[in-house]
């Protein structure tokens, strides 16, 4: 598990404040930088590819904590004897998100490595972000009385990949939602205070909430009816027994926001294309710094860190 | 169909006025119950306990030890289920040996493994475990790779859901009221299994759904039946129907004969298991790459065992959360996600604090 490697050999060696904080993005000064390394195989899926997903992933962690990306950098390892047409394509989309995101590519490296030392091809981005002025986003100033929302249904990316890899049919309205982000989280914070930004990649809702009500030593209380869950990804998610709120997402965001303004925010989601499933999902209370999830059924019972399962490279 | 929980069950179960502990035998009815903690809606009259429902779970130690000797010494390539890989063999598990060189591969049908043999070519086996529910796949799949000629074994570990209910209900120590049955399994065998443990038992066996509306709905049912002192064997759940599935049934018949099989936890159970038939005997990989191996040693603090006959629940285990968990699972309970033990240390079986 890379959480434990993390834990156990990378920060007693190299961990700083800002890497011990965990947030999706550093900063450098004034300025915000975020750096992610995409594996995901198959390289191409429906909704997107390496590239199109490489430059979302990272212009996200960006936009997580309120910044803008200023301009990207990129590093491509590529196995010998990739076709030329796949490279082109998968380029294509990342100038193509690029555009979507409002920035562009400014650096970029690459190296091509014997057959076998690398699969087809791995992306890294790097982005730069200008955070505006008065903004102040973290994990740890969720507080109680805050309210939780989601941008739209959870779990497409991890879900399609999944089915792919696993080879159990697509459904027809299955599709990776890795999106940028950068103009809903823009609007949003134009338009009211927000506590914390998330996006639930690896792991998803389960784990990120579970992150930020660690880091803010809260409880947070969720409501699994209120969660939106497309029929196709919960169709997949019984077929292989993992909990949909444990799949990840590539162009959703949860967001934690002060009481007072969760009328605002629903309202200027509403008129984002990405966000029109956007939902209220739950509350942040006093507690230990866990999730506890109200089921379906009217039960209540802890939400548990996901237990990383041997799952596929999903980015 | 179904009734929100906890529905009529509180009312029933005060009319009955006793205790009740109903077992289910599925892990998906295990996951479902756990999953949505329909277990904390239902009066403390009625007790869920879980049964030797997960295959993965039922499966003795040395089923794997035998699967790696042929992978070994013989150069098999294994098919395996995803939730097989991690299971402890007496040494390592299947995603052990296959780190140290032997040819497993993960498949998520009995088809993909035929189709996978059939492009690669070599001696292949699968490792065929499960239930009524996924028999008749490995049936289909068995036949199809002897009439296309391709070189695809199995090595059989099937079992049969009523001859266990039928072990716990004559197990020392157990106490089951009432049976919540599999509905996957009841889709292919329908109710006559049921009818006749039912009978010869006197206890109900409820067919139920997996959501928990429909799992309440068959709970209702069973409570009835011990108030009116009518226990008998029906489907809650509209997909199962009275006959089931004979076109499955009539697959499993041409290609797999019952035998006597070991579960884990309960011993040898005479009949409870599926093994091929005559015609295919050639395709049997215990018995194309015989292999010797010592006899398996499981952990003597583990009680999967009992764990799987009711006869002791996940925290009764000294190792439950400490020396066994999902990152390291010491019984096969914890392993699969379907387990008892996995079921309740993800969501938490103990409540909340």
């Amino acid at each position: 598990m890379t959480s434990e490697l993390v834990e156990s050999l990378f920060l007693p060696r190299l961990g700083t404040e800002q890497l011990r904080a965990g947030e999706d993005s550093g900063m450098a000064g004034d300025r915000a930088l975020s750096i992610d390394s995409f594996t995901v195989t198959p390289q191409d899926f429906p909704g997107g590819d390496i590239g199109w997903l490489a430059v979302c992933g990272t212009v996200n962690d960006l936009a997580m904590v309120g910044a803008r990306p200023a301009g990207l950098a990129a590093a491509f390892v590529l196995e010998e004897g990739l076709a030329g047409d796949d490279l082109a394509r998968w380029a294509d989309s990342m100038g193509h998100a690029c555009r979507e995101a409002g920035t562009e590519l400014v650096a970029a490296d690459t190296k091509v490595v014997e057959r076998g030392a690398a699969d087809r091809a791995f992306v890294t981005t790097a982005g730069v972000g200008v955070i505006p002025k008065g903004v102040r986003i973290s994990a740890a100033l969720a507080a109680p009385g805050d309210t939780v929302l989601v941008s739209g249904p959870v779990g497409d990316h991890g879900a399609t990949i999944l089915s792919l890899r696993e080879g159990l049919g697509l459904d027809a309205d299955l599709k990776s939602d890795a999106a940028p982000l950068v103009e809903p989280v823009a609007a949003l914070l134009r338009a009211c205070e927000v506590h914390t930004l998330r996006d639930p990649t690896r792991g998803g809702l389960a784990q990120t909430l579970n992150e930020v009500a660690a880091a803010s030593r809260c409880r947070i209380e969720l409501d699994e009816a209120a969660i939106p869950v497309r029929p196709g990804v919960r169709a997949v998610c019984d077929l292989v027994g993992i909990d949909p709120l444990e799949m990840a997402c590539e162009g959703r965001f949860l967001a934690v926001l002060p009481k007072g303004h969760q009328r605002r925010a629903m309202e200027v989601l509403a008129s984002q294309p990405l966000c029109r499933s956007a939902a209220v999902i739950g509350r942040v209370g006093e507690g230990p710094g866990d999730v506890v999830l109200r089921t379906r059924a009217g039960a209540r019972r802890l939400l548990a860190m996901p237990l990383g399962e041997h799952l596929p490279r999903i980015c | 169909m179904g009734s929100d929980p906890p529905g009529r069950t509180g009312e029933l179960s005060a009319e009955l006025g006793r205790t009740i502990t109903v077992m289910e035998v599925c892990g998906t009815h295990t996951v479902s119950i756990h999953r949505s903690g329909l277990d904390r809606l239902l009066p403390p009259e009625v007790r869920l306990l879980s049964g030797p429902g997960c295959p993965v779970c039922v499966t003795p130690t040395d089923y794997i030890d035998r699967a790696m000797a042929m992978a070994f010494r013989h150069g098999v390539r294994l098919y395996t289920f995803g939730d097989l890989l991690k299971v402890p063999g007496s040494r390592e598990s299947l995603a052990d040996a296959r780190a140290r060189g032997a040819e497993v591969d993960v498949v998520a049908s009995p088809e993909d493994a035929l189709r996978l043999a059939s492009s690669r070519g070599g001696p292949s086996a699968f490792l065929a475990v499960g239930f009524e529910t996924t028999a008749p796949t490995i049936a289909a799949a068995l036949l199809q790779a002897r009439d296309q000629g391709v070189d695809l074994a199995a090595l059989c570990a099937m079992k049969l859901i009523p001859p266990a209910m039928e072990a716990v209900l004559e197990a020392p120590g157990t106490r089951v009221d009432a049976f919540l049955c599999p509905g996957h399994v009841a889709v292919i065998t329908g109710l006559e299994p049921f009818r006749r443990i039912s009978k010869e038992y006197g206890v109900p066996c409820v067919v139920g759904g997996f959501e928990p509306p429909e799992i309440v709905r068959a709970l209702e049912r069973i409570l009835q039946m011990l108030l009116d002192e009518e226990p008998g064997a029906e489907s809650a759940y509209p997909a199962a129907a009275a006959g089931g599935n004979p076109a499955a049934r009539r697959m499993m018949d041409r290609a797999l004969v019952p035998c006597d099989t070991e579960w884990r936890g309960l011993g040898i159970i005479p009949e409870s298991g599926l093994c091929l038939a005559d015609e295919l005997a050639e395709m049997d990989a215990a018995r194309r790459w015989p292999v010797e191996v010592p006899p398996a040693e499981d952990d003597p603090a583990c009680l999967c065992g009992e764990v799987l006959t009711g006869s002791a629940e996940p925290p009764d285990c000294p190792l439950f959360g400490e020396r066994c968990t999902p990152r390291s699972p010491v019984g096969p309970c914890m392993v699969s996600s379907e387990g008892s033990c996995a079921a309740w240390f993800k969501y938490g079986g103990r409540g909340l604090d």
